[in-house]
């Protein structure tokens, strides 16, 4: 086939592929060919562009539209007038003025400048490609890094960039790549964390799906950097499409020699293999990962010793997220000063968030970090959907409760630190007048109360307490003392429980006494007394002494 | 390498590699624990020894974090306090509030934390679901709504004893300790040791009682109770009354037996004599087979056959290797087959009115009892068996004064016995009687080694072994002039997982192997007075030495009540009537014990 001179281009994720995504590709690619132009028009898959609300979605280039809500029934006409007859079908157009978002990924920008960094492909290449990954300067990082740069200039490279994890927690990732790095061992590993688990995140989701050669190349560098020679990507059950993709990318990249022995002729070896998680939020820390990688049950380990000098297998081991290990081509290959021109002074980059909630647009987007929340309801969401905003909840369910006056902050891990809040993971939970904060409250407890794996007694027992307390909130019959006793359980489970998901069910909680204690207060029943609970029996139990 | 912190601003030093409640203990701080237990399991999942250490970002669990050169340690600040004090309060809300009707009133772990932390009120709601509990084995009760998921009976149970029946299941506050992939312990694998009943700290996993059924029987005038008791338990009794481990209690525990109405006080030991007449005559006899006949049928090395949950560890897990195994009943049904044949005889009272009552440190035991193959008397050889911690509570139900009782001694003739059956209570004692009476057979001198102690298997090294050069052998026995005889003791299943599997690669080049199914051996066992730590077997193994050594008999084969066994009874060891009393034959185990019984 000639080149084509048009591309349409369809994102396959696991939303669009649910509602149809494949068979309005089938039908685009047979009416082409129904008028003759399979020659001048290529009809591609690519990853997700974004939104998660307007169906399946088609982007037409070079003539940079973007259609939304199709069907197969809307891609015949499409071809027909658009690609046919050069008239632009302004009746699927997305409503209203597009987000940037697209209009970024859209867009050739030069290297260098500010912009999507993370899920730059993502919409642009098919993921199934690793010829296009390659032509999108894929695997250039990668190809420097081991005949260029020793490791200990690639990690420096990483130090340098001021690159922060993007799972939730923002330790600097080249300190933690720093502390693996000297630990010597047979065997040394890489995981990618892609347990992605927090509700309403699903950035590692979309990232795998549309570009998941990024990640590998990430990882290949964390490996080439550190010296380890093995990976596993702990990809959680449910994503599907992600771990077709990856294995499909991995397969590809070992094809080309990407992946194996001697890299690119020198003597670095790296290899990587899936796992695939059971469902259980817990797995998503990095110690219960690795008991459930070893095929234990998912509990967290003790630490110290920390994963990068007893991880898998007890060999030193170093786990990152996805988003973070798919920064790191764009920082070697564009450089640390590059990388640190982005976002802010202590989150330099760019920052993947996804948007859910009570917003015109909810979706995937990337930008600089130190965004507002009120800029990224207002301009990449485009606004509430309905009602009045009330609250937002950074970072998933195990996130801070944010109000009205927190909408101004700019959104990077040290100055939310330095209002009280911790930036998280990404998602962004948008809410309206509508969400009573006792509903959302016990929403979260039931949620942490459902995923707690039981292992220590605080957050075992601990939950139960809250999401009675929470319940009562929700119904308007809370006892007096409730909220003190929700305060002291929580903030000693803060401290007391064995890992961050019992530590965790304090952060909504009490950042929601912050801004909404007068509704928790309103929602305390006098006429409703506390049942008497009964006495221990210690006048025996001062006997056994 | 000696490290140096504080704890509670007074200076510690201790070894590189303690945790900080070791060096808590060392400066005298009593930092409260509830999962830990030393070397045995520590998840730091109970949160009851909590300490606040200065840069922390939370606080942390003593008990499995290490202490740190320079570290301030305070275990008694507000936060922390506060923390341990929830953390039990949290755990006494979903536990069952029935204190005074459980078996564990006053000795439980659970309650002195609650009274030690000044818990007066729990002010959450129980929540859990509640289940009946599962009598479902003859050994083992458990009631899993007072389980507080402490997981010390998952870390014996799967460390310890490598048998890995229990593990946790279902997740967060659904969690429970499961048995296998079933939901009661006899569809299962599980060899009823008891050790997950010897460290549960609340009522939550107990022996199957017995109490009952005993005292009926000595409220019937019609029957004739007799009682055995094991060598382990008069080292251990009196830890049910506050005496310290190691305090040797064998003539107030026959004086409370004879007051608790037994109609004879007779002793485990007198089989455990005899065992070691058929065994080391079997074990003569297999070296011969072996050595001279060149039978290639004949199996060795030879393991003892005395412990239960070993037994049932075999039938389960290396059936290949029953026909090493002794064909020997254990001294227990030795006692039983010979309390309702021969005694029975003796005493002119019929088989069937004869009741056997067995103080054992063993929850296998009561399996052992009901077994098929242990009815050789016609009826069931042994008809109750009750643990040390039992016959503890029966004494007191009974309203005796242990402590201040005088002494009495065993009657005759099955109360008379050696200090060789004493020391069948610890590891490696089993051994040292066998080749007490084996080297005296084969060469006619005694074992030439000071006190007759075999040391080199002693202590609680896991698996422990031992070389005896045979010289100047009688005539009899010339074939095993020169041989140098290998044996090996191990107790912990563990631990005998690893000799199983030496002997069954063919690399173990022993004779002969002792196996005790609970660390430290009986005076370890399930059944024992909680709670058994190292520091406690040690008191009760050098109790058990003691014993022995102040015998006038210590060899099995001088026990005169032995001689006269064979004289007037059994004629000749591995003879017809020993044949058909006091050996056995075990059969691999199928898929679960149900199966084999149908």
């Amino acid at each position: 086939m000639a080149q084509p001179r048009m591309y349409v281009m369809i994102p396959i994720d696991a939303d669009t592929a649910l509602i149809g995504g494949r068979e309005v590709k089938s039908r685009f690619s047979s009416e082409i060919a129904r008028h003759g132009l399979s020659d001048e028009v290529a009809v591609m898959e690519t990853g997700s562009f974004g939104p998660s609300n307007q169906g399946v979605l088609a982007a037409v280039q070079p003539d940079g539209v973007v259609y939304g809500n199709l069907t197969p029934e809307k891609a015949a006409e499409i071809v027909r007038e658009h690609l046919v007859k050069g008239r632009v079908c302004g009746r699927f157009f997305l409503p209203g003025e597009y987000p940037p978002t697209v209009k970024e990924a859209m867009q050739e920008r030069p290297r260098g400048e500010a912009g999507r960094i993370v899920l730059d492909n993502c919409g642009r290449i098919n993921p199934e490609s690793i010829e296009e990954y390659i032509a999108a300067d894929g695997y250039e990082a990668l190809g420097r890094a081991v005949s260029e740069m020793t490791p200990e200039q690639v990690l420096e490279e990483v130090k340098q960039s001021g690159l922060r994890g993007r799972g939730g927690a923002g330790f600097p990732t080249g300190v933690k790549w720093g502390f693996c790095a000297p630990c010597k061992a047979e065997r040394k590993f890489v995981i990618c964390n892609a347990d992605e688990g927090e509700p309403g995140t699903f950035k590692d989701r979309l990232i795998m799906e549309g570009d998941p050669h990024k990640v590998i190349e990430g990882m290949a560098l964390c490996a080439y950097a550190i010296s380890a020679s093995e990976g596993f990507v702990y990809i959680r059950g449910e994503y599907k499409l992600s771990i077709s993709r990856m294995r499909q990318a991995i397969d590809e990249a070992r094809r080309l020699g990407l992946l194996g022995k001697n890299i690119f002729g020198s003597d670095f070896n790296f290899d990587l293999e899936i796992k695939i998680g059971a469902g259980a939020y817990i797995c998503g820390e990095e110690t219960a990962l690795l008991e459930s990688m070893e095929g234990k049950r998912g509990v967290p380990r003790m630490k110290p010793p920390f994963p990068a000098e007893k991880g898998y297998l007890g060999y030193p081991t170093n786990v990152n997220n996805v988003e973070t290990l798919a920064a790191v081509p764009a920082i070697i290959r564009c450089g640390a000063a590059w990388f640190k021109g982005m976002g802010t002074e202590s989150t330099p980059g760019t920052k993947v968030y996804t948007i859910i909630g009570h917003v015109q647009r909810p979706g995937l987007i990337e930008v600089s970090a130190g965004v507002t929340l009120r800029e990224i309801i207002n301009e990449y969401a485009d606004g509430m959907s309905e009602g009045k905003f009330k609250m937002a909840q950074l970072g998933g369910t195990a996130g801070d409760v944010l109000g009205t006056e927190m909408l101004d902050v700019p959104m990077d891990y040290d100055a939310m630190q330095k209002v009280g809040h911790v930036l998280g993971s990404g998602a962004i939970l948008i809410m309206n007048q509508s969400v009573g904060i006792g509903e959302f409250l016990d929403c979260c407890m039931q949620f942490f109360l459902h995923e707690s794996c039981g292992n220590c007694n605080p957050c075992r027992n601990g939950l139960k307490v809250l999401k009675d307390i929470t319940g009562r909130f929700k119904q308007g019959k809370a006892y007096a003392g409730d909220i003190e006793l929700m305060e002291e359980v929580s903030m000693t489970m803060k401290s007391a429980a064995f890992c961050p998901l019992g530590q965790s069910p304090a952060a909504p909680l009490m950042s929601a006494l912050r801004y909404f204690r007068p509704e928790l207060e309103a929602a305390i029943d006098p006429t409703m007394e506390r049942p008497r609970t009964q006495r221990v029996r210690l006048e025996l139990a001062e006997l056994m002494v | 390498m000696a490290i140096n912190l504080t704890i509670d601003n007074q200076p510690v030093s201790v070894e590189a590699g303690s945790t900080v409640l070791e060096a808590a203990r060392e400066s005298g701080v009593i930092i409260p624990t509830l999962c830990h237990m030393d070397g045995v399991s520590s998840p730091g999942s109970c949160r009851v020894c909590l300490v606040e250490i200065e840069g922390a970002r939370t606080l942390q669990p003593a008990c499995v974090t290490e202490a740190a050169d320079g570290m301030k340690v305070k275990t008694n600040s507000k936060q922390a306090r506060k923390a341990r004090k929830l953390s039990v309060e949290l755990m006494l809300a979903n536990h069952p509030w029935d204190c005074n009707a459980c078996v564990r009133n006053q000795d439980c772990e659970l309650q002195s934390l609650a009274q030690s932390m000044g818990i007066e009120e729990v002010r959450f709601p129980y929540a859990k679901e509640t289940n009946p509990a599962d009598k479902s084995t003859p050994a083992l009760v458990r009631d899993m709504d007072k389980c507080i998921l402490c997981r010390r009976c998952i870390g014996v149970c799967q460390d310890v004893q490598g048998v890995g029946t229990l593990a946790p299941r279902s997740r967060g506050f659904e969690t429970t300790v499961g048995v296998g992939a079933g939901d009661y312990l006899e569809e299962a694998i599980c060899v009823q040791c008891g050790q997950c009943s010897a460290v549960c700290p609340v009522g939550a996993i107990y022996e199957q009682e017995s109490i009952d059924q005993v005292w009926e029987a000595l409220d019937d005038p019609e029957k004739h109770v007799v009682v055995q008791t094991a060598p382990a338990i008069r080292a251990a009794l009196g830890e049910c009354f506050d005496l310290e481990p190691g305090t040797r209690v064998t003539g107030r525990m026959v004086t409370a037996l004879r007051r608790l109405g037994f109609d004879k006080v007779f002793d485990t030991n007198f089989t455990a004599d005899l065992t070691i007449i058929e065994e080391g005559h079997e074990f003569l006899t297999r070296l011969k087979k072996a050595l001279v006949d060149q039978d290639q049928s004949v199996k060795l090395p030879m393991f003892t056959s005395c412990s239960p949950g070993w037994i049932n560890y075999m039938e389960y897990f290396y059936p290949q290797l029953l026909d090493n195994l002794s064909s020997c009943k254990s001294p227990q049904q030795m006692f039983g087959a010979l309390a309702k044949t021969y005694y029975a005889q003796q005493q002119g009272v019929e088989a069937k009115d004869v009741v056997v009552v067995s103080i054992m440190p063993c929850t296998a035991k009561k399996y052992e009892a009901g077994r098929e193959e242990m009815n050789d008397s016609g009826y069931q050889d042994v008809d109750y068996v009750l643990t040390t911690r039992e016959l503890g509570r029966m004494i007191n139900q009974a309203g005796i004064d242990f402590v201040n009782l005088p002494d009495s001694e065993q009657d005759s003739p099955l109360g008379i016995s050696s200090g060789a059956a004493d020391i069948f209570a610890n590891t490696g004692g089993v051994m040292e009687a066998a080749l007490r009476t084996v080297y005296e057979v084969v060469t006619g001198r005694p074992l030439p080694m000071d006190k007759l102690h075999v040391t080199p298997i002693h202590g609680l090294e896991g698996l422990k072994e031992a070389v005896l050069p045979l010289e100047n052998c009688l005539e009899e026995w010339s074939f095993l002039e020169g041989v140098e005889a290998k044996v090996a003791v191990a107790h912990g299943l563990d631990n005998a997982r690893k000799v199983c599997d030496m002997v069954a690669s063919g690399e173990a080049e022993y004779h002969f192997i002792e196996i005790m199914c609970c660390p430290g051996g009986c005076i370890g066992g399930g059944g024992q007075p909680r709670l058994t730590t190292d520091e406690v077997r040690k008191a009760r193994i050098g109790a058990i030495y003691t014993e022995d050594e102040g015998r006038p008999v210590r060899k099995s084969h001088e026990n005169p009540a032995v001689t006269q066994i064979y004289k007037d009874f059994l004629g000749e060891p591995l003879g017809h009537k020993s044949h058909e009393l006091l050996h056995t034959h075990y059969r691999p185990k199928g898929e679960t014990p149900a199966e084999t019984k149908g």
